[in-house]
């Protein structure tokens, strides 16, 4: 070990402080440290060597090489922290990604268009104080007939294709028969909508042996043709998010009456005439009118006191016209590739 | 309906044009389907008249005719028809005509003859008709006169889709009224007089059934000429209506009944034996129809009989061995009026429909019949001469359809439209219907006309107002919300959560039809009783589903078919099936799966097992929050895996199935990898509760993990209710970690080890405490499953 003088001590301080700044691990740093600053480090052993030292040099001597150990702490300390930086950096660029690909998992699946055609409906009837309501798909005759005030000799009966399960029953040719359901069991003022699948029997491009209906019933004091009006032009305009017009025309359901079927103004060409609404400009979208007082007769309400109004919409109709299906058979097809197009 | 502008308007005064016309008809009601404008001809095609006929110098096959064409001298045509003959009127297409499908005529030189023009035949013109060689038309055809005119070629043919109660406008009459109603005009047909008896011929007629048959008139009409043909321009009416022209007296009676709505019938006189008897058939009756149709005849249907038997099913057609004939000379003619009911339900019960039942069972007017055989023995008479013999109107007048005066009060149309319609205007209204009206102080008493069957108290009278106010008159009014929501509460889900769930996880909702294939539930779900459709539309959809599992599969398999391999497939819906004698509807939701778990196959492609599925159904389970309700356990099901099948309970009760599909009917669907199969009763999911506050422990929970090792055959959940039952209430949560077979765990037993969370509400726990809780707990396991701690 070299004399200890003052200029001895620069040099080790010059030669300890590069080792340090050079050093390139975590492991050669704390070799440094003990090198220098352990029990038996060069630093260290300096301080055993200020009794050798004349008397009047102690002081200075020893002020120094406690400066210097100072020193080389905080060096192995700033040394320390950048190379933990340095190595977290290096582990960040080991572990980078090509985030570009696929995410596991990543794909929602869908909502058949009918429901989400249906949902739509509902949640706008909903924001008009309609109740939900269901019943069950095979019916008794007097519900889906003869209470709808549609007698068994009814020509009526004949248009409506139905399926038999035994003599008495059948699987419903509409929704109506919810109307009568919920009349049973509640009083007016009573507003619901009934969605459901109704069968008929006919096959064909244009018609499934099952499809889709919303029943519709509001009933109460003072309801009028005029409300009937208004909450169908209010449904349509907000289902298809368009100003649409309405053209109510004269029909003929038993269980309704006046009765009317409804138009809407083409959606496709805005009524200048195309080939959805062949060249009319309208588009049959609806049947409707205000109950009939025989229906009000067999649930036991007085159609003195109350009046109401029901429709029936179909949902497949409004699917299609929606969504620009042409093909309703697609519906129920339940190809993947089809299923896949409604998020 | 089908109805031709030119006889409409032959019946009404207007001026309005065909586009105007149906728009006006189908806002009244009368939904006027379309408009087909009707072929027609050059206008240089005539009517010309064959004055002289000679045989051409150079061919024995063809003639030469002088055919006149009005004008002073007749052109020389070369013609080959078989019936060219002096006096004939046919259609003469002048040089330069131009003929559908053959261009234009030129100046022919045929066999060195020149012709100046050419006589044409029915074909040759685009009619359809049942003459050989050149057309012939009636006396009626005017020389040079164009056929367009002649025949009313220049036309347009409504087709109005009449809804079931307007049977009153099943006629030119009937929507010529509604025309007149709806333009402020007046009917106005051709003139119907009574036409006089000329022979007092009579025939017997007795109605047994009066009820039944209120009203029979019937007439004799002697001496027709066999070879009298139907008019030109009845034949033309009849064929844009779109009936084919038959024989004379059938195309009368069909004309009359096109043009008054009156249905008809003609009854070979000579054929009838001895008198007309209506009455109900009796058992064991039969018919031979017109339609070549032999019938045994339901008994209690209304008849038409002669002495010898039926003769005609009543209002629906007629029978065989009575019928015309092309040698008929004497005719009996019918024109009846019959109740609806009566009708209606026969025709459909026995499979007929017809003209003529199509009226009466919508119900043609009482007050026609007489009219109605008028104007047919007028236009029979005309055309085939013959005598007539007196009226026979047999009647019950007590028996007959009678219009009721009903009441329509101002203030129920006004509450019922919403909207107030001044009394002149009502008034107008109903005038112009034909409508018999009273001003009452509220309101008026109406009498319905008579062809206004479907007409029957003050609601009809509303709509019958609004319908000619108009319905575009009134006006729409803005909805305000009611307040509804009755029946929406908190402890029930709505079902659209649980579908939001799996369409979140990739699930794809289908819906298929509720009837299935007998061979694809008898795989899904054998041992269940089916119910199956009277008259189904297809055999492969002729039961009704009693699981959703077999629209599932076979969406499934086509989807494979179309090389997808990870579908993952649910749908909601009603199952029909049939609990002791009981036939119940029952709403389900259920899925089918297959293939790699993931999307992505750069991942390692795994396919999707059983616990993956298990794993999406118990996250479903969760959502209503009563997890711990829920059990699977392991189960047998005919459609399932006999290994891999857990029956899903919610507090002991069933409610669903979940598994992977039996190899061997996944293979009858041409799959090759497996599928999972999960079905649930929509009840047990949506049913939930309102959540209620419990205060949150201020003291630590304390965890602990035991390793038992216990016999295979032990179910984990056996093992984890068994540690649950016996914790007491400072076990708070069981969660498995880690399950072991191998070196240290004897053959035949696995190692399940599992953290207990352990917390007191009003105190920390002490090792006592904790010790206490794990040896009930492991007691217990060894009491009930043998499992022991792993040491």
């Amino acid at each position: 070990m070299s004399n200890p003088t003052l200029e001895n001590l620069q040099i080790l301080a010059r030669e300890s402080l590069d080792s340090i700044e050079a050093s390139r691990d975590a492991d050669e740093l704390e070799m440094l440290r003990v090198r220098y600053l352990g029990k038996k480090g060069i630093v260290t052993e300096q301080l055993k060597l200020i009794p050798t030292l004349e008397p009047v040099d102690r002081k200075d001597f020893g002020q120094s090489v406690n400066s210097l150990k100072q020193k080389l702490n905080q060096a192995i300390k700033t040394r320390s922290e950048s190379l933990a930086r340095d190595a977290i950096e290096s582990q960040l660029v080991s572990e980078e990604l090509d985030v570009t690909l696929p995410g596991r998992y990543g794909t929602a699946g869908s909502v058949h268009p009918i429901t989400r055609t249906i949902t739509r409906m509902q949640e706008i009837f909903d924001g008009l104080g309609f109740d939900v309501a269901e019943g069950p798909e095979i019916e008794d005759e007097f519900y889906n007939f003869d209470a709808l005030n549609i007698p068994a000799e009814h020509p009526a009966r004949a248009m409506h294709d139905t399926f038999y399960v035994d003599d008495s029953r059948v699987l419903r040719t509409h929704t109506s028969p919810v109307q009568i359901r919920y009349m049973e069991d509640h009083t007016p003022p009573l507003q619901v909508v009934a969605p459901g699948r109704v069968y008929r029997c006919d096959s064909d491009i244009t018609h499934t042996p099952m499809f889709h209906q919303i029943e519709g019933l509001s009933v109460g004091e003072g309801v009028t043709f005029g409300h009937l009006k208004g909450v169908l032009t209010h449904f349509l305009q907000a289902f298809f998010e368009a100003d649409l017009k309405l053209q109510f025309r004269p029909s003929y359901f038993p269980f309704t009456e006046p009765s009317a079927e409804v138009d809407i103004s083409c959606v496709f060409c805005g009524g200048n005439g195309c080939r959805v609404c062949k060249q009319t400009g309208w588009i049959e979208i609806l049947g409707c009118g205000m109950v009939h007082p025989a229906v009000f007769k067999h649930v036991k309400i007085d159609s003195e006191k109350y009046t109401g109004y029901a429709f029936g919409l179909g949902v497949e109709r409004l699917a299609m016209l929606r969504y620009g299906i042409d093909d309703l058979r697609m519906l129920f097809e339940n190809d993947v590739s089809f299923l896949a197009q409604f998020h | 309906m089908l109805i031709n502008e030119t006889w409409l308007k032959s019946w009404v005064k207007t001026d309005i044009d065909v586009t105007d016309l149906s728009e006006s008809l189908t806002l009244a009601g009368l939904e006027v389907a379309g408009v087909t404008r009707c072929e027609s001809l050059s206008p240089q095609v005539v009517v010309g008249e064959i004055v002289a006929i000679e045989n051409h110098p150079s061919s024995n096959k063809l003639t030469l005719c002088d055919v006149d064409i009005g004008k002073h001298r007749p052109l020389k045509v070369v013609c080959g028809a078989p019936n060219a003959r002096v006096g004939v009127k046919s259609a003469m297409a002048l040089i330069g005509a131009e003929l559908p499908g053959k261009g234009k005529i030129a100046k022919a030189r045929i066999q060195d003859i020149v012709s100046s023009g050419m006589l044409c035949s029915f074909a040759e013109l685009g009619i359809d008709e049942d003459v050989d060689g050149i057309a012939e038309f009636d006396s009626t055809a005017k020389n040079g006169v164009p056929v367009n005119d002649h025949l009313g070629l220049v036309d347009n043919v409504l087709d109005i889709e009449l809804t079931p109660n307007r049977g009153d406008c099943l006629s030119v009459s009937g929507i010529a009224r509604e025309v007149s109603t709806l333009t402020s005009t007046v009917v106005r047909g051709p003139k119907l007089k009574p036409y006089r008896a000329t022979s007092g011929r009579k025939f017997s007629i007795s109605i047994k059934v009066p009820e039944d048959c209120p009203r029979y008139v019937g007439r004799v009409i002697e001496g027709i000429r066999v070879d009298a043909r139907t008019p030109d321009f009845i034949r033309e009416r009849l064929r844009k209506c779109g009936l084919r022209p038959i024989s004379l007296a059938v195309d009368i009676t069909n004309y009359v009944m096109l043009e008054l709505g009156q249905p008809m019938h003609a009854f070979d006189l000579d054929k009838l034996n001895r008198g007309i008897i209506v009455r109900h058939s009796r058992k064991g009756e039969e018919i031979d129809l017109l339609d070549g149709s032999h019938m045994e005849i339901p008994a209690g249907t209304l008849l038409i009989a002669d002495y010898r038997g039926p003769i005609a099913l009543a209002g629906i057609m007629g029978g065989a061995d009575t019928a015309i004939s092309g040698e008929t000379t004497h005719i009996l003619l019918e024109s009846a009026c019959f109740r609806p009911g009566a009708i209606a339900g026969r025709a459909r019960a026995i499979g007929m429909h017809t003209d003529s039942s199509h009226r009466f069972e919508r119900g043609v007017d009482p007050e026609l019949q007489v009219t109605a055989i008028q104007r047919a023995t007028e236009l029979l008479v005309s055309a085939a001469g013959g005598s007539a013999g007196p009226v026979i109107d047999v009647v019950s007048k007590k028996d007959m359809p009678r219009r009721q005066d009903i009441t329509l009060r101002r203030e129920r149309l006004h509450s019922v439209l919403g909207i107030k319609i001044r009394d002149v205007e009502v008034e107008r209204i109903l005038n112009r219907l034909g409508m018999n009206v009273r001003a009452l102080l509220k309101g008026w008493r109406v009498r319905p006309p008579s062809p206004r069957y479907d007409i029957e108290g003050e609601h009809d009278l509303i709509e019958e107002v609004a319908r000619i106010y108009g319905y575009q008159n009134i006006p729409a009014v803005s909805p305000r919300a009611e307040p509804g929501h009755r029946n929406r509460t908190e402890s029930r889900l709505t079902p659209d959560r649980f579908k939001h769930f799996l369409v979140d996880r990739d699930y794809r909702e289908i819906i298929s039809y509720s009837f299935v294939d007998p061979t694809d539930q008898a795989r899904m779900d054998p041992g269940n009783d089916t119910i199956t459709l009277k008259n189904p539309i297809a055999s492969n959809m002729s039961v009704m589903r009693t699981t959703l599992w077999t629209g599932l599969i076979t969406i499934l398999a086509s989807n494979y078919r179309r090389q997808h391999r990870r579908i993952r497939l649910f749908e909601t819906g009603h199952v029909f099936l049939t609990e002791s004698n009981q036939r119940i509807e029952k709403s389900r939701f259920g899925g089918a799966v297959t293939g790699p778990l993931m999307r992505n196959d750069w991942g390692d492609g795994r396919l999707i097992d059983f616990f993956d599925v298990k794993g999406e159904i118990e996250s479903l389970l969760a959502i209503n929050g009563c997890r711990e309700a829920f059990s699977f356990l392991p189960g047998r099901h005919p459609a399932l895996h006999p290994g891999q099948c857990a029956r899903i309970t919610r507090s002991g009760k069933t409610i669903g199935w979940l598994g992977r599909m039996h190899p061997i009917l996944q293979k009858e669907y041409g799959l090759d990898q497996p599928v999972y199969l999960f079905e649930m009763e929509m009840k047990g999911l949506i049913e939930s509760s309102v959540p209620e506050y419990e205060p949150i422990s201020k003291f630590p929970a304390t965890r602990r993990d035991l390793s038992i090792v216990v016999d295979q055959s032990v179910s984990a959940s056996r093992l984890r209710d068994t540690i649950n039952s016996s914790g007491g209430k400072r076990l708070v949560d069981v969660e498995l970690f880690d399950i072991y077979q191998g070196k240290g765990v004897p053959d035949g037993q696995r190692s399940l080890s599992y953290t207990l969370t352990l917390q007191d509400s009003s105190r920390n726990l002490t090792d006592e405490d904790i010790e206490e809780v794990t040896r009930r707990i492991l007691n217990a396991v060894e009491k009930r499953t043998g499992g022991k701690l792993r040491t």
